[in-house]
């Protein structure tokens, strides 16, 4: 299924983000997600999420499949050049794949291999241009592909949070032009500031899914503060998960991740949930958010 | 010593576009000695310019372009003939392009690219501000070149991952692409971002056919 098809059903799209572990026992990753079937329309699947070596996305993804859950595979500038970059993208189509996400990536520096060599022979957009190039049967290189060609629904990211914003909405500008159908955004905690940066880029006509992190401790939310660009947790969230008894922690934290999805559902047409580890909190965010 | 070659006449006269009065520069250092700055490089780019209907508001020529005090002194006694023009056209390296724009409030427009040097470091030995890269973008970027000034050299604008104007890798270092913007909101230029970048070609870094026939071209002396 092609993501885009839940939007023009008027659906309110809801997906989460899967983690490949580091390491090969895979199957406990995807057993965690058996929970969510009902629940979520996709599952984004990270390509060496913080540049931290793992399993791919791609394999992922396919095991995703076989169990009838719908992959949405991430593809970063970081470690492939064009030609590897292409190549699986190809690869993804033979592999069932039907959504793409195309991110530039973290730095190999922010990763458990710093001395690696950052790759960036293409930028996000470039790598849009490039698959809708695919999708019309030609390669980089003018070259035709043989037979019918790749058919998906590609996505971008946006940081709503970034400042100066401007740069980023131009960004977005040409990831539309060059053929992006739906945004997910980094992790959104601040409602007012989110409202004012869709109604920047209302004129896009292009789904936009906000971001959710689930926040497990005050001292996360202050790490990302610290330390993760375009993330703000206000003051009175951290206050408000700090003012609970530590048992009752995850119980805070559902029910302010379930507001935020409240208040910010009349503003986006889904949301994306990054639990990082918590999956199994998943269904109660969403029930409590009226699910 | 960098090597440069002239950009096609077409590409410097798209990127003029409507600009009619124009502040011509040229380096004569390394551009003077390879023949794509210097007073030739002054005087048949005025001719190409005029014939293209251009008025030139002044020349001028700087013995190193790279250096920013020396442009700077230069410059200042021709800022009448600068304020009158549209933008500027230089015949220089990529350090001399960012140079000028980093003392002039005016759009900069290169009129050479630079190419790899082949082995041949000199005056500016390191590649931390141009990497000869062989298709000079500091045109559509303001005079900050987006190929050394963002850690991951991209084309189309910033990624998610600065904080406070400063990059994801290191908390100290600037943003290239918000100093890029910054400086196109201050010229007025912002529409240079609208266009997608194609992804670059990176054979134009590689040294010439002939010099990469020998593995140790740099160090023969056979001429």
């Amino acid at each position: 299924m092609k993501l885009i098809e839940r939007f023009e059903q008027g659906k309110f799209v809801i997906t989460c983000e899967v983690g490949p572990p580091k390491g090969i026992e895979i199957e406990k990753v995807i057993d965690e997600l058996e929970a969510l079937r009902s629940k979520v329309d996709a599952f984004n699947v990270t390509d060496l999420q913080s540049s931290v070596m793992r399993v791919g996305s791609l394999a992922t993804c396919r095991l995703l499949k076989d169990r009838n859950l719908e992959p949405i595979c991430q593809l970063t500038c970081r470690d492939r050049n064009r030609l590897g970059l292409q190549s699986d993208v190809l690869s993804a189509a033979v592999l069932g794949i039907k959504n793409l996400l195309c991110l530039t990536g973290d730095h190999p520096k922010l990763g458990d291999h710093p001395e690696a060599m950052p790759v960036f022979d293409l930028d996000s957009v470039q790598l849009l241009s490039a698959i809708k190039a695919l999708m019309d049967g030609k390669d980089m290189g003018g070259n035709d592909l043989e037979g019918r060609p790749p058919d998906f629904c590609l996505g971008a990211v946006v940081n709503p949070g970034a400042e100066p914003l401007e740069p980023q909405i131009m960004k977005m500008e040409k990831k539309v032009e060059a053929g992006a159908e739906f945004f997910q955004t980094q992790a959104v905690y601040e409602v007012d500031k989110f409202a004012a940066f869709i109604e920047k880029v209302k004129h896009l006509k292009v789904p936009v899914m906000a971001g959710i992190v689930l926040l497990k401790s005050p001292a996360m939310a202050r790490f990302m503060n610290a330390n993760v660009a375009g993330i703000y947790v206000p003051d009175q969230i951290i206050n408000e998960l700090a003012g609970v008894a530590k048992e009752k922690r995850v119980e805070k934290s559902l029910e302010i991740s379930a507001r935020l999805i409240r208040e910010l559902k009349g503003l986006c047409q889904g949301i994306h949930i990054m639990s990082l580890g918590w999956e199994r909190h998943i269904p109660a965010v969403l029930e409590m958010a009226g699910f | 010593m960098l090597f440069t070659q002239n950009k096609p006449i077409e590409e410097v006269l798209e990127s003029l576009g409507t600009e009619k009065n124009i502040f011509l520069l040229a380096c004569n250092g390394c551009a003077e000695a390879c023949g794509t700055g210097g007073e030739k490089g002054l005087s048949e780019m005025g001719a190409e310019l005029e014939k293209a209907g251009k008025k030139i508001t002044g020349t001028c020529l700087v013995d190193f372009l790279c250096n920013k005090v020396l442009v700077t002194t230069r410059l200042s006694r021709e800022m009448d003939k600068i304020q009158q023009a549209n933008s500027i056209v230089v015949l220089t390296c990529g350090i001399g392009v960012q140079a000028v724009s980093a003392v002039v409030d005016k759009v900069v427009h290169p009129a050479d690219n630079t190419v790899s040097l082949g082995g041949l470091a000199g005056l500016w030995p390191s590649d931390e501000r141009c990497q000869a890269c062989g298709d000079c973008a500091l045109d559509y970027t303001g005079g900050i070149c987006p190929v050394t000034s963002c850690t991951k050299g991209l084309l189309n604008g910033p990624c998610g991952g600065a904080a406070d104007g400063k990059c994801e890798i290191d908390s100290e270092k600037d943003c290239g692409w918000i100093k890029i913007y910054e400086r196109l909101e201050k010229v007025g230029r912002l529409e240079n971002l609208k266009k997608i970048r194609t992804p670059r070609d990176h054979s134009k870094m590689l040294p010439s056919e002939q010099l990469r026939k020998t593995s140790f071209y740099d160090i023969e002396t056979k001429t």
